[in-house]
């Protein structure tokens, strides 16, 4: 016997998940682009943004919260919704690195580059790259895919390696270059952290599949 | 811990009617199992083969074994009426007798030979109180048992169940007549009888299972199809036939 109202329900709650996934996925772009291109107007809009993302990750909490109440889920429905209420709180905390990013490149402002930025954005593409697949990973209910993609976050660690050694060899020869520098160290940061939230979005694809919860690989930082 | 009851390769049949297959099940002391599964899935009749109530169907033949602490209760020389003191049951539907409150609680004590006045009142506060119905009732136990509300008609089974001092309590969809206050009543009750008590449930109703269990075993066409913690079992089945049931899309 289907339970077609519920279905339904539970469909478009994960639609919603893809629908946050994805404005979070813009505002990473967005906040490097911004950085990059000293585009101050959408580092704004990026922060303005993130109000929506932090809006709709609590409206999409009440619907989890609704389907509880009224369906009572178990099993593998409840894991969903589960894996969902923990997805949405990782989404919106990508969401503020997102907003961290933004915040920097006003602070920055208009002070002269300290080098062409090339790792960084990177680290955006790749840590974007992630976010996306990992999402498909739970609306395909992949584990392994999921796993895979945990395995990549040793990449956004060695590109942010990369970046603090290379930031701190310009500190060192010019102690003028500090602040500036500092705040690159922060994006980059706010990049590594968004990355491991991807890998918590993978863990709990796991969950969903197999109803295990393991820590699948372990961040460098 | 040793299980307190262990059915092994128990069958049950009806005529030819093969109601409960190759059933192996452990029933762990003071905790409570609930048997859970769609009507006429064998839940009931295997509930019923704890205590031997099929007995007194006529036409049904048992297979296997029920070992109850160790001794297999189908064996030739037990003594029915003992087994069914040990094994308790209450059913779905308050059966109190048409007398009064004290009676039907002192009723079992009395027939196992219990006849002095002063042990006898001693016993009923004792199961009344157990039962949670004491307090609403103390004041008059002469009233007719058949004047209480349902819910407390159903706590008044349990005191006079207890009153003979049984090991394991054997429910039959005991709130499935109850509204839901009475229900959680009883369901509270529960828990504070498995400090001295073995329960095993059967109950239409996932989310009581869900809610009251410790262990809970699926039933489906007479096979025990899953059985195991009830976090597990409402949380991560290993079976899809369970999952579909539990999730609702069984049928």
């Amino acid at each position: 016997m289907p339970r077609t109202s519920f279905e339904r329900h539970l469909h478009e709650l994960q639609d919603e998940v893809l629908v946050l996934g994805s404005m979070v996925e813009k505002a990473i772009y967005c906040s490097t682009d911004a950085l990059k291109n000293r585009d101050l107007e959408l580092a704004k809009q990026v922060v303005a943004d993130d109000t929506k993302i932090n809006h709709k990750r609590f409206e999409m909490e009440e619907k989890c919260i609704e389907l509880i109440v009224t369906q009572q889920p178990m099993a593998g429905d409840l894991r969903i919704i589960v894996a969902v209420l923990n997805i949405i709180v990782d989404l919106e905390r990508i969401g503020d690195h997102a907003a961290g990013i933004a915040k920097i490149a006003i602070m920055i402002g208009n002070e002269p580059p300290l080098k062409p930025l090339i790792d960084l954005p990177r680290m955006a593409q790749k840590a974007g790259d992630m976010l996306r697949r990992s999402l498909d990973a739970f609306i395909h209910r992949d584990a392994e895919a999921a796993r895979q993609i945990t395995g990549e976050d040793d990449e956004i660690d060695g590109l942010y390696d990369q970046v603090f050694r290379e930031l701190l060899t310009f500190m060192a020869e010019d102690p003028r270059t500090i602040t500036r520098a500092t705040r690159l160290i922060w994006v980059g940061h706010n990049l590594e952290r968004s990355a491991d939230r991807v890998t918590n979005i993978c863990e709990r694809v796991v969950f969903v599949v197999t109803g295990k919860m393991e820590e699948i690989g372990a961040s460098k930082y | 811990m040793d299980p307190k009851i262990e059915a092994k390769q128990l069958n049950f049949y009806y005529g030819k009617l093969h109601a409960v297959k190759n059933v192996t099940l452990n029933i762990r002391e003071h905790q409570i199992t609930a048997l859970i599964g769609p009507s006429g899935c064998g839940k009931s009749t295997f509930l019923r083969t704890l205590n031997r109530m099929n007995d007194i169907i006529i036409g049904t033949r048992v297979e296997g074994e029920v070992l109850l602490d160790k001794q297999n209760i189908y064996e030739r020389n037990v003594d029915v009426v003992e087994l069914r003191k040990r094994v308790g049951m209450v059913f779905q539907h308050p059966n109190p007798f048409p007398k009064s409150i004290h009676e039907n609680v002192a009723f079992g004590p009395k027939m196992l030979g219990l006849t002095r006045t002063i042990k006898l009142n001693e016993v009923v506060e004792k199961s009344l109180r157990a039962a949670a119905l004491w307090d609403e009732v103390k004041d008059d136990l002469n009233k007719s048992g058949l004047a209480l509300s349902g819910g407390q008609q159903q706590r008044l089974c349990i005191a006079r169940v207890l009153a003979v001092e049984p090991e394991v309590i054997l429910m039959d969809e005991p709130c499935s007549a109850l509204d839901p206050v009475s229900t959680l009543r009883i369901e509270e009750l529960m828990q504070e009888l498995t400090k001295n008590y073995t329960i095993v449930i059967v109950t239409h109703n996932m989310l009581q299972a869900a809610r009251v269990s410790y262990w809970t075993g699926f039933f489906l066409l007479g096979e025990l199809v899953e059985y195991g913690k009830t976090v597990d079992v409402f949380s991560r089945p290993t079976d899809k036939r369970t999952e579909d049931y539990i999730t609702g899309r069984f049928g």
